[in-house]
C-alpha cells in the first residue's frame, strides 16, 4: 500500500481561543474522587527575551496516580481512575500563565521493562511556533530521576528545565517554566 | 500496534521561519531530541466521548440570523498514513468571517463583526472517519508580519487522533488563492507538494444545488499499521 504523508502542521496563531479554549474546566484533570496527591502545576510560557508569552495554548497528557494511561493501548493490568481524566487544556494568561489542578501521575513502563520516573506529556501551542512542542514535566522531589531513561537522554545540564519546582510558600503547588528559546532554553522533544 | 514513523525531511514546516517574523523570538534554537515511543507518547488524549451540540458543526446556525457571506460545506476524511479512516475522533474548527474578521477581542481589524457568526466548531467523525461542516467561506485579512500583508483564506482545524504523537494543529486553504505565494506560513513548509496538501478541492459532488459550495479535505495524521520484521513478535 502507498503510504500517505501525514499533514503538514500550521500556527495556531493568536485567535485560537475562540475555538480550542472557551471551556476552562479543561484545566482539571483530576474531580473530587480522584485518587493520589493532588497538586496544582502552574505553568510560565517565555519567549526568548524572557518575556511572558500571553497568547500561547499548553495541553497535558498524564497517567493516573496508579500509573494507568485511560486509554485502550495502556494494557497494564490495572483499571484507571475514572474520577481522573488524563487531559488538560488553557490558554496562557497575560502574565504567560497558566494553572492546572491534578494529581502526581504515577509511574509508568518504560517500554524495556523497567518504569520512568514520574512525569506529564506536555505539548505547547502558541502564535509564532509553526508546530506544538513537547516538553515533560518531571518532580524535583522523585528519587526516580536518577534513573529515568529519557532523562538519561537529555545532557545533565538540561536536566533541571524538566523538572517543576514545590512553591516554599504554598504546599501542594508547583511551578514549571518554558523557556521557549535563549538563556536556559526547555528541552523539547521530537516526538 | 501502530508504529509512527518520523516525518519526512520538508514535509513539515522548520520552527525558526523568518519570514514569519513571531517565529524569530519564540521558536527553540536548540534541536529537539529525538524520544523513543513510550506508553506515555503511543497513549493519548481520545475526546471520543464529548458531547456535542447540534449546531456545533453547522456555523451558520449558531445565532438567531443568517450570517453574511458566502456557505460552503467542508467535509471529508480523518485517516492515518495507510489511509484507515479514524473513527470517533474529535476535530475543532475556527475561522474569520466573511469581513476576514475574528469573533475575538485582539482583533481589531476594521472589517465588520457579524452578530450571527461566531466561527468556532467541532465534531466528532463517524465509524468510517467521516466529518462535515457548514460554514460561511471566511474572508482574507491584513496582518502586521511585513509591508501589504495579508493571509489567504484558511480555517483552522485541531484533531487528536489516536495518541500523543498523532496531535496536529494545522490550516486548511481554498483552490486558487492569489495570496498563497506571498504568504510566509503557508510557504514555511518547504515541500511543494506538502504544501499542497493543505488546498482543500472543489468538490461539485459535496455541492448542494441551491445551497451551498462543496469543498473536501482529508486530514492525515501520523501513524501507520506495524511491519514486524521476522522473529519479532
Amino acid at each position: 500500500m502507498s503510504r500517505l504523508s501525514a499533514l503538514p502542521s500550521q500556527t495556531v496563531g493568536p485567535f485560537f481561543h475562540i475555538g480550542l479554549t472557551g471551556n476552562t474546566k479543561l484545566g482539571c484533570l483530576a474531580g473530587p474522587e480522584a485518587k493520589g496527591e493532588r497538586i496544582r502545576l502552574r505553568f510560565r510560557l517565555l519567549d526568548g527575551d524572557g518575556a511572558p508569552v500571553p497568547d500561547g495554548m499548553i495541553e497535558l497528557w498524564q497517567a493516573d496516580a496508579s500509573g494507568k494511561y485511560q486509554h485502550p493501548a495502556d494494557t497494564q493490568e490495572k483499571g484507571p481512575d475514572p474520577a481522573f481524566r488524563g487531559s488538560g487544556r488553557l490558554a496562557t494568561d497575560a502574565e504567560g500563565t497558566c494553572s492546572f489542578e491534578t494529581v502526581r501521575p504515577g509511574r509508568t513502563p518504560d517500554g524495556r521493562g523497567g518504569c520512568q520516573a514520574s512525569h506529564i506529556n506536555v505539548s505547547v501551542f502558541a502564535r509564532g511556533l509553526m508546530a506544538r512542542v513537547c516538553t515533560r514535566v518531571y518532580f524535583e522531589d522523585d528519587p526516580a530521576l536518577a534513573d529515568d531513561p529519557v532523562l538519561a537522554l537529555v545532557p545533565e545540564d538540561r536536566r533541571p528545565t524538566l523538572i517543576a519546582r514545590p512553591d516554599p510558600a504554598s504546599p501542594g503547588c508547583w511551578s514549571f517554566d518554558i523557556r521557549l528559546q535563549g538563556e536556559r532554553e526547555t528541552v523539547f522533544f521530537d516526538v | 500496534m501502530k508504529t509512527y514513523p518520523r516525518p519526512e525531511p520538508g514535509d513539515q514546516p522548520p520552527l525558526l521561519h523568518p519570514p514569519y517574523v513571531s517565529s524569530i523570538r519564540r521558536a527553540p534554537a536548540m534541536p529537539p531530541i529525538p524520544l523513543p515511543h513510550t506508553l506515555s507518547e503511543l497513549t493519548g488524549p481520545l475526546f471520543g466521548e464529548q458531547p456535542i451540540g447540534e449546531t456545533d458543526n453547522d456555523l451558520t446556525r449558531q445565532h438567531a440570523g443568517d450570517p453574511v457571506g458566502e456557505r460552503i460545506i467542508v467535509a471529508g476524511r480523518v485517516l492515518d498514513e495507510d489511509g484507515r479512516p479514524i473513527p470517533h475522533t474529535l476535530v475543532e474548527m475556527w475561522q474569520a468571517n466573511s469581513a476576514g474578521r475574528y469573533s475575538h477581542r485582539n482583533d481589531n481589524h476594521p472589517a465588520p463583526l457579524d452578530p450571527n457568526f461566531t466561527g468556532s466548531g467541532r465534531t466528532i467523525t463517524d465509524a468510517d472517519g467521516n466529518y462535515r461542516f457548514v460554514t460561511i467561506k471566511p474572508g482574507r485579512y491584513p496582518w502586521r508580519n511585513h509591508h501589504n500583508a495579508w493571509r489567504p483564506a484558511h480555517i483552522h482545524f485541531s484533531l487528536f487522533g489516536t495518541s500523543f504523537i498523532t496531535r496536529l494543529v494545522t490550516q486548511m486553504y481554498f483552490p486558487n488563492d492569489p495570496l498563497m505565494p506571498f504568504d510566509p506560513i503557508s510557504q514555511s513548509i518547504p515541500d511543494e507538494r506538502a504544501r499542497q496538501r493543505l488546498i482543500s478541492r472543489f468538490d461539485l459532488e459535496l455541492t448542494e444545488p441551491e445551497w451551498a459550495l462543496g469543498y473536501r479535505f482529508d486530514f492525515v495524521l501520523r501513524g501507520c499499521d506495524a511491519t514486524p520484521f521476522e522473529g519479532q513478535a
